[in-house]
Formats: structure tokens, C-alpha cells, sequence
């Protein structure tokens, strides 16, 4: 037999807006105005509320703490497209998916302020806490799809993941896995360009990361990650495949990490101030901004009032976070196991004691 | 057919799972060669004919991913029981379970937790390859957040197995590979479910308490007699069956009663399971005690391959010399 080409399926790339805030009429989504201005008013609160953060850790009122700066429109865009009862898999920077579907801000601040029950997931909420081993969270997705279908329910898993987690081996065992059981999945990888200190092009020798998914037999979509009608675009369709039966779709979303991998981080040590220049042109608030002025949704009045109540929200979920920052480790031995062991118990005792000599306050 | 039935543990094993899958239809088994197969070790042979394979799941080649799929299914509100192939491999998975099924709970306090049963094979004597026959229990039995039950015959594993499946919390099942068809035992046909973190005196005894888990326990049964009928010396044998929680009130009772403690196990001696029961001795029973407590392990080498296994494993011997030292010091 002579050596033929296999028709192996391509990548499609998605850009709606471009970056003047100029839509593509014919592949603009009908999105309610009244969504429009919540998805701008959630955009402002998650950039104020990441500026806050870093000025919280400046002050040392809260610890170490990864910005999103630049994933906003990516994040919102993806999560738009979710309804309630589908379950949505962060890695640590989708919060503001945790803002659109309802968690309060002061469970965020109380987590980087080191206390582990800000990541209490709210009642009714189909979330999963943040995860901060890269790449641990996609298994778990595979798992949340499969078990609802099992159930007979037609909810969808949403799972977020990097760059970098692409390269790992849970995040290519998941997309497999998904692969074979057909799970009604959505795979939204966040491709800011950097894992701490390593660029993609390092990450991969790999074109994009959307052709990954042509490996494991479903599709894969690369976008503009600063559009965010683009993002919400083909999240919608892969959503409306999966909940269809189709399967799961992997969707690469284009952005850029503009801000700092952690406070922890230097990143004038690796990277040319160019390119963040370069991609600071490109970054997608002002032209989600644009693009809603051009409709008419957003006016000046408007946006000055949206900002003081945007800061006043932001204030008192401070207030409410540091009101709730008591230092109880004795709290720590309830959730161990469903009924704390004899050990456990016996542990806790011994704490009490030193307690009853130091004070709670010796353990803040 | 309410008779006790006489089981292997690979049948008891199988019985386990035949009926909690029966009453409960949140359970559910994945793994690899577990469906059409029915597992290299036949324990979960007619489970896929019997609920499907939406509920026994063929998967693909990949240990964390296995469990980190359980894992989701358990934050949803399933009862999933991975099976690990070998308990050497594991480690693929150890992130998974130590990062998150160990941690869930505390994580989101309370909000979600990880119902299920990672079962997995373990232990020597079955003239395998590296990694086939070592014992990991001590990885994880570090890790707050985890149950570790090891049973030592068909009926235990049974009644442990059914408890582990509806235990709220992560439990790591060591099955003890030389025993799933070594013994038979009666089995009750009707439910039978042994809480989880007791232990349980195998063989009642006054002048020195053995402390043993898994096959090993078989081991220390026979030395047990032989001390009898050779010494005429009375050898008390606790079972562990949980390495944690840890019972270590049964552990005390016995180390008081006796003053003379020895503690065997197949996995290696340092930083062990062993050490853990030396400390709780000590802790608990230290102006009983007549004797130092010995430990009865593998040595802490890399697994040298079947060929030399038997010198490797504790056998009787090592542990009758341990015992009659100790009944002598």
C-alpha cells in the first residue's frame, strides 16, 4: 500500500472583537444587555478586587497571593456559559467565576489571609475549592462529568487549567480519560504564556495547545483569551456538545499572566518588559469596555458610580474577612474525619490544656 | 442459603463488593482489568455481568488518574472503590490521595467529602517481580485524613470491606496478597460488618503480646503454638486489622497484661507501623513493661527479588527467636 495522508481533524482559532473593540457582526452571540452590564460590573470587581489583594499583601494583612491581571475576560467569558447546576473546576486563578456564581468575597480574602475555611464552598454552589498542586483538579472534573451522567442529570463539568499544566500527566491521563468515556467536559486551558518563570514555548514544542485534544479524539479550539465574546462563543458550544452527548472539547484561550505569578515572584528576572508592554496593548478590559460603549450599554455617569460601589463592596467584605480571622486550631480537628478519631480526640485535649495556659492568642 | 459459606478472601473479597453494589447503587468499581477481566486477581469476577459497566469501569492505563476520577465521583455524592492493580504502583496515585481524598473534608470544611475505598493488593509471598510484593501501608498511614485497614482472612476481609465502603471517610484496603487464596473461612452469608480501628486478640495469651497484621498474622499464630507446645509459654496475638486509627487501647490492655511486647510486619523497620505501636506501647504500658519491645520486620534494603524473598520477609523463625528473646530478657 502506498503512503497516503490521514485525515486527522485541524484547530480552529476564534477571534470575535478585536483589540479597537471593532465585533465581527457575523459571529457576535446574542447576549442580553442586562448580562452584559453584570459580566462588566463582575469584570471591574474581579480588577479591583485583584489590585486590592496585592495592596493587602503589600500591607501584610494578607499572604502570598497569585493576580489575574489580564485572565478576566477568559474566565468570565468561559464561565457565562455555565448554567447553576454544572459544575465549574478552578485551578487558583478562576475566581472571578466565583464572583459570578455567587461566593463571598471575604471567603477569598479569608483564604490568602491563611485561613483554610474560606475555601468552604457556599451551600447549593457547584464549585470546587481552589487547587493549588498544578494539574491535581482535572482528574476530578472527569470524575464530576461521569458521575452526573451516571446520575442521569444533564449538567456539564467545566475544568480550568495553564500552560503549564498541560505539559503534566494528570492533565493528559484527564483528557484521555475523558476521551474514552465521552464525559460531558469542557477542558478550558488558560495559556497566560508563563508558568512562573518557564514560557510556553518551552512548556511544549507543540503549535498550540487546543491540538492536544485531536490526540485524545475530540475537539480543540484555540481563542482569543482577551475576547471575551470569543471565549463565551466557543465555551457555549462546547457546552451545548457535551450536554448533547458529544463529549468533551478542549478550548485554548490566548491570554497573558500581565501582572506577577505570585507576590512571592520577581518577574523582571525572566522575562522582557517589552512583551508585557506589547500584550498590556492588548489586554481585554478596555476593549470589553469599547465594545459595550459602541452598543450604548456603558456610560461615563454610570461607570463613576459602578466604581464607588465596587469599592465600597470590596471595603466591607475586608471588614467581614478580618472579623472573621480568629485564630480557633481547635476548630482544625472537627473535619479530619467525619467523627474525629480516639487519637484525634486525645490530640485535641492536649491542645486544649496548652491553650488554657498560653491563650488562643499564641496560635495566631 | 444463609449457611456460612467456606470462602477464600478473593471470594469474600467479591462478596463484599456483589452486595454492597447490590444495596446501594452509588457503588461503584473502576480500575484497570477489573470489567471484562474481572481483575489479575478475579476479585471483582461477575460484578460487570451483573451491574455494567456504567458501574464497573474498564479504564485506561493510568493510577492517578484512576483515583482522581474516583475522587470526582465522590465530591458529587458516589461511593466509588477504585482497585489499585498492585499496591507498588500506587504511587502514581499517591498525589492524588494525599493532596486531595486525604484533605477534602478539611479543605471545604465539611462541604464535600471523599467517600471511598481504595482497594489495593499487597504484601510478599507470591514469587513475583520488584514492586509486586512490597509493603507500602506506612505512606500512608501518615496522612491524616486517610483510614488504613488491612484484614488477615476471608471473613475479615469481608466484614472490613463492607464497613470501609460505607465509611464517610478515604479508606486505603491492603489486601494481603498471600492470603486471597491461601485460607478458607466461613463466611456468613448475611450482612456482617466489623467496625473499623479495632483490633481484635487472634489467640489469648499471659506471658508476652504479638503484634501482627495482615499475613503476617498467620505467621504469628504458628509461633504462637510452637511456643506453647515447645515453652510452655502463653503468647498473646492482636490482630491489628486497622493500622489507622490504631486501637491502641486493645494494643495497652494486652502490653499491660503481659509486660513483653513483640510487633511483626512484612514492610521495612524504619519509620514504620512498627515504631508507631513501639511508641503507643511505651506511652501506655511503660511501668508494666519487662522487656524492650522488639521489632520483626523486613530489612531496609530495596526489595532484592523473589529468588531471595525468604530472607528478606520476617518468617516464623525470626519471629520465634524475637519472642523467645524476649521471654527470656
Amino acid at each position: 500500500m502506498p503512503r497516503t495522508r490521514l485525515d486527522v481533524p485541524s484547530v480552529e482559532h476564534l477571534s470575535i472583537v478585536d483589540e479597537e473593540g471593532r465585533v465581527d457582526e457575523s459571529l457576535e452571540p446574542p447576549i442580553p444587555h442586562e448580562d452584559l452590564r453584570r459580566l462588566y460590573r463582575t469584570f471591574l470587581l474581579a480588577r479591583r478586587f485583584d489590585e486590592r489583594m496585592l495592596r493587602l499583601q503589600r500591607q501584610g494583612r494578607i499572604g502570598t497571593f497569585g493576580p489575574i491581571r489580564g485572565h478576566e475576560a477568559a474566565v468570565l467569558g468561559s464561565v457565562y456559559a455555565l448554567r447553576a447546576t454544572d459544575w465549574m473546576v478552578p485551578y487558583y486563578r478562576e475566581w472571578p467565576a466565583y464572583m459570578w456564581r455567587g461566593w463571598p468575597l471575604d471567603n477569598l480574602i479569608l483564604y490568602y489571609a491563611g485561613y483554610a475555611e474560606g475555601m468552604r464552598v457556599p451551600d447549593g454552589v457547584r464549585d470546587l475549592p481552589l487547587c493549588i498542586p498544578i494539574a491535581s483538579q482535572i482528574p476530578h472534573a472527569v470524575g464530576l462529568a461521569s458521575a452526573s451522567r451516571y446520575k442521569g442529570e444533564d449538567s456539564v463539568t467545566m475544568v480550568y487549567f495553564g500552560d503549564g499544566a498541560s505539559s503534566h500527566g494528570d492533565c493528559q491521563e484527564a483528557m484521555n480519560f475523558a476521551g474514552v468515556f465521552q464525559a460531558p467536559l469542557v477542558f478550558f486551558c488558560l495559556n497566560n504564556q508563563w508558568a512562573i518563570s518557564l514560557p510556553r514555548a518551552k512548556q511544549t514544542h507543540a503549535r498550540t495547545l487546543a491540538q492536544k485534544a485531536i490526540a485524545y479524539g475530540f475537539p480543540g479550539i484555540q481563542v482569543d483569551g482577551n475576547d471575551l465574546l470569543a471565549c463565551y462563543v466557543a465555551t457555549r458550544e462546547a457546552v451545548d456538545r457535551a450536554r448533547r452527548g458529544e463529549g468533551p472539547t478542549l478550548i485554548e484561550a490566548l491570554t497573558y499572566r500581565l501582572s506577577l505569578h505570585t507576590t512571592a515572584d520577581d518577574p523582571t528576572k525572566y522575562r522582557d518588559e517589552a512583551e508585557v508592554k506589547e500584550w498590556e496593548a492588548r489586554e481585554p478590559f478596555p476593549r470589553f469596555r469599547r465594545y459595550l460603549e459602541a452598543k450604548g450599554i456603558l456610560d461615563a455617569a454610570g461607570e463613576a458610580a459602578l466604581e464607588a460601589e465596587i469599592d465600597t463592596e470590596i471595603r466591607s467584605a475586608v471588614e467581614r474577612a478580618e472579623a472573621r480571622m480568629q485564630a480557633n486550631l481547635v476548630d482544625g480537628f472537627e473535619h479530619v474525619y467525619a467523627e474525629p478519631t480516639q487519637e484525634l480526640r486525645a490530640q485535641r485535649e492536649e491542645l486544649l490544656r496548652e491553650l488554657a495556659v498560653t491563650g488562643e492568642a499564641a496560635h495566631g | 442459603m444463609t449457611e456460612p459459606r467456606k470462602l477464600t478472601m478473593v471470594q469474600a473479597i467479591n462478596l463484599a463488593l456483589m452486595q454492597e453494589m447490590e444495596r446501594d447503587d452509588d457503588v461503584l468499581v473502576l480500575g484497570e482489568d477489573i470489567g471484562v477481566d474481572g481483575g489479575v486477581f478475579r476479585v471483582t469476577d461477575g460484578l460487570l455481568a451483573k451491574f455494567g459497566e456504567q458501574r464497573v469501569i474498564d479504564t485506561p492505563l493510568a493510577e492517578g488518574a484512576i483515583v482522581g476520577m474516583a475522587i470526582g465521583m465522590a465530591i458529587y455524592g458516589l461511593k466509588p472503590v477504585p482497585e489499585i492493580q498492585f499496591s507498588g504502583f500506587s504511587f502514581q496515585a499517591f498525589h492524588q490521595i494525599e493532596n486531595h481524598a486525604a484533605r477534602y473534608r478539611a479543605r471545604t470544611r465539611g462541604r464535600y467529602h471523599i467517600q471511598m475505598v481504595v482497594r489495593m493488593p499487597y504484601g510478599g509471598g507470591v514469587r513475583a517481580l520488584e514492586h509486586h510484593s512490597e509493603s507500602e501501608e506506612a505512606y500512608y498511614a501518615h496522612t491524616p485524613g486517610l483510614k488504613i485497614v488491612i484484614p488477615s482472612s476471608p471473613r475479615s476481609a469481608r466484614a472490613l470491606l463492607v464497613s470501609a465502603i460505607r465509611d464517610p471517610d478515604t479508606v486505603i484496603f491492603f489486601e494481603p496478597k498471600a492470603l486471597y487464596h491461601a485460607v478458607k473461612e466461613d463466611v456468613p452469608v448475611a450482612e456482617e460488618a466489623w467496625p473499623i480501628g479495632k483490633a481484635r486478640v487472634a489467640r489469648e495469651g499471659k506471658d508476652l503480646t504479638l503484634i501482627a497484621y495482615g499475613a503476617m498474622l498467620h505467621r504469628c499464630l504458628e509461633v504462637a503454638e510452637r511456643v506453647h507446645a515447645e515453652d510452655g509459654a502463653e503468647v498473646e496475638v492482636v490482630d491489628l486489622l486497622s493500622i489507622s486509627p490504631m486501637d491502641t487501647e486493645t494494643i495497652a490492655a494486652s502490653a499491660r497484661k503481659t509486660g513483653r511486647v513483640v510487633v511483626a510486619h512484612e514492610a521495612q523497620r524504619s519509620f514504620g507501623v512498627g515504631a508507631e505501636v513501639v511508641a503507643r506501647v511505651v506511652e501506655t504500658a511503660f511501668l508494666q513493661l519487662e522487656a524492650p519491645v522488639r521489632r520483626v520486620t523486613a530489612f531496609d534494603i530495596v526489595y532484592p527479588g523473589f529468588a531471595r524473598e525468604r530472607g528478606w520477609l520476617p518468617g516464623p523463625d525470626r519471629v520465634l527467636r524475637a519472642v523467645r528473646e524476649t521471654l527470656a530478657f
